[in-house]
């Protein structure tokens, strides 16, 4: 009696349960993804190719057609050739404004930030609500608003039309998300950390270089992302706020995708648009995993 | 001995709720207080005003014969000890230990000195190198006392220090901080809503609630003898007794419902007769016997009976009131038993129940 009880209990499903690769669920599942994917890589596959043919065989019009004879022509024209009115430089003037514009801006914009966000958590004030309240408000007012009032302000200040004055501009409309971001992080780092550093004797800056600058990293990275990318994408406040001679390299893929003397040429303006997107990409790539840890982290507690 | 902490006529609000009411507390040197309390009491708020960490509305704190009333935390003496460790994530053990003495601009040498000592101390020197990830809660909890440890301070303060950890180790840290506490000498506050920790660890338990300290004396007088009906309360478990009854015979006895319990012995101020009282005894102060007792008995019937190993809880009805009775697992009695219940008058206390204060 017990041999044949034991038998009939190891004869039933016994491990782990099997799984069938072609099941229905899993053929919708990945059936939709791939489909979603084509769809959103359709744009770039088209550019990409059309970037690497030449004239006459853009002129052919396969545009999903891989290129018989590549060229990289496209590229260096975009690059260095291009012309925009006078300036026959290409695309490497812009990129040059752009990194001048995005570097000082980035820095001081999440320099500023992350010490209002600490400030505003750790050692609040009289009326520190209130002004963060004021502060999140400054993000939903759309920029139109705004543009000819900071005109008018660059001019009084003497920044109109310089490098510095689209600078200042980029960081104060940066600082409410940024804000915002930080002390949200922040306010997740546990206070009890906070009141220990104060008993071990280290002042508001000694906190925030040595405690919470070194737990901070995944947030700075994703205000790094945001910001760069905001900034390098930003086109309206670089054709407002500067001359010809600093226009960042948005408004110069503008300005040489809509010229409308002699030819379209195709494969130059799809080679420009991927150079100018570059950058944002390469950042996304480089820092992705720490971004969804970052937004991850911040968003625990609000 | 000169007091080590005097809080004089303390109060705190918060916009304008009243946390801490004028608050009066002295701690000798060398002494440990315990604060007990429910939580919202006001224990962990008045430790944060102690340690600076919190600005207060009015009063004056005084810590070692100094005004420290508007001191920075770090220029008070005090070392700080947090439930949640508050170990820097980003350093070593040593970094954790250093970085105070660091600010303090203490040379390295002495740093090191320290280190060591403190290390010694709380059995620690083998994780010196670590970050506080690597380390199991009870060794966190070490180097975070470690923290106070080497800032050589006069007075520790500690924020439940065992709440986050698992009862085993809790009771080891427990007897860990009370021989620190010998060994060093130092003034310690400790808050805690564990009654098990107040009654060992303390020389004098603070019992708050609202933000006022009800009765500050030794753990026994607080068992013993509990000022009011919440100290009576919140102290033992299961907690005592309360019989609502009133005195009669000129004070001399107590009317609880049909029976009259002889007050011989009471150990209080005049009881006088009053319509409305309370009798509380602990459940460790009532025998129970199947038989009439020659005194004073209260009958009753056991509903529930819980053996707890050690001894067991007998849970009765007396004359309509729940009763929990503690007795030797050998006089343990099957439920639905009838029994009589004798008090132990000396050791039991009566409350107005007005007042709701000791007589």
């Amino acid at each position: 009696m017990a041999d044949l009880s034991m038998s009939s209990a190891m004869t039933g499903p016994r491990g782990a349960r099997p799984k069938r690769a072609l099941s229905p669920r899993n053929i919708m599942l990945y059936g939709i993804l791939i489909v979603v994917c084509l769809y959103y890589l359709l744009p770039l596959w088209v550019m990409v190719m059309t970037s690497l043919k030449g004239m006459p065989e853009v002129r052919m019009g396969n545009i999903f057609a891989p290129p018989v004879e590549i060229t990289f022509q496209p590229w260096v024209k975009a690059w260095a050739e291009a012309c925009t009115g006078l300036n026959c430089d290409g695309l490497s003037r812009g990129f040059w404004n752009s990194v001048i514009i995005t570097v000082p801006s980035v820095i001081l914009s999440i320099a500023i930030a992350s010490v209002n966000g600490y400030a505003l958590i750790n050692w609040k004030f009289k009326g520190s609500d209130i002004f963060f309240t004021i502060l999140i408000f400054g993000s939903f007012i759309p920029y139109q608003i705004m543009l000819y009032p900071i005109v008018i302000l660059l001019r009084e200040m003497g920044l109109y039309g310089s490098l510095w004055g689209l600078v200042l501009v980029h960081s104060v409309f940066g600082m409410p998300i940024l804000t915002l971001l930080f002390r949200n992080y922040f306010s997740s780092i546990p206070e009890e950390l906070f009141k220990a550093a104060r008993v071990d004797g280290a002042g508001f800056w000694g906190i925030y270089f040595r405690i919470m600058l070194p737990m901070s990293l995944p947030i700075f990275v994703v205000a790094l992302i945001l910001q760069v990318t905001g900034i390098w994408n930003d086109f309206l406040f670089g054709v407002v706020y500067t001359k010809p001679a600093y226009y960042p390299m948005t408004v110069q893929l503008n300005n040489i995708v809509n010229s409308v003397q002699g030819v379209k040429e195709y494969n130059v303006n799809m080679a420009a648009t991927l150079l100018t997107g570059l950058v944002p990409l390469v950042v996304y790539f480089v820092s992705g995993k720490l971004f969804v840890r970052g937004i991850a982290a911040g968003a625990v507690k609000g | 001995m000169g007091n080590s902490i005097e809080v004089k006529d303390l109060t705190l609000n918060f916009g304008s709720v009243s946390v801490l009411k004028n608050m009066n507390l002295d701690v000798a040197e060398g002494e440990f207080v315990v604060l007990l309390g429910p939580s919202g009491c006001g224990k962990s708020t008045l430790l944060n005003c102690l340690a600076g960490l919190l600005d207060i509305t009015d009063g004056q704190i005084w810590i070692k014969g100094k005004n420290v009333t508007w001191a920075e935390p770090s220029d008070r003496g005090i070392g700080m000890v947090f439930q949640s460790y508050a170990l820097y994530p980003q350093m070593t053990v040593r970094g954790n230990l250093s970085f105070g003495l660091k600010n303090a601009r203490v040379p390295q040498g002495e740093i090191d000195k320290r280190i060591a000592r403190a290390a010694e101390i709380l059995q620690i020197q083998p994780l010196l190198d670590r970050k506080p990830a690597a380390l199991s809660g009870g060794q966190r909890q070490r180097v975070a006392i470690g923290r106070a440890l080497v800032r050589d301070v006069d007075v520790f303060l500690f924020d439940e220090p065992l709440s986050n950890l698992d009862a085993k180790l809790r009771s080891e840290l427990r007897v860990e901080i009370k021989r620190l506490h010998n060994q060093l000498g130092n003034t310690m506050v400790y808050v805690t809503h564990d009654q098990i920790e107040a009654l060992t660890l303390a020389d004098r338990i603070a019992v708050m609630k609202g933000g006022v300290i009800q009765q500050l004396a030794a753990p026994l007088e607080i068992y013993n003898r509990p000022a009011n009906l919440f100290v009576a309360g919140f102290l033992g478990s299961p907690s005592m007794n309360f019989l609502k009854g009133r005195t009669v015979d000129g004070g001399r006895a107590f009317q609880f419902g049909s029976t009259k319990i002889d007050l011989a012995g009471y150990e209080g101020g005049a009881v006088l007769e009053r319509d409305d009282a309370i009798l509380g005894v602990r459940p460790e102060h009532i025998t129970v016997s199947t038989v009439p007792l020659s005194g004073p008995s209260i009958p009753a019937e056991v509903e529930i009976d819980e053996n707890l190993g050690a001894d067991s809880l007998l849970w009765l009805k007396a004359e309509g009131t729940n009763m929990s009775v503690r007795v030797p697992v050998e006089g343990r009695v099957p439920a639905g038993t009838k029994v009589h219940l004798g008090l132990d008058i000396p050791k039991a206390s009566l409350f107005d129940a007005k007042t709701e204060q000791r007589i």
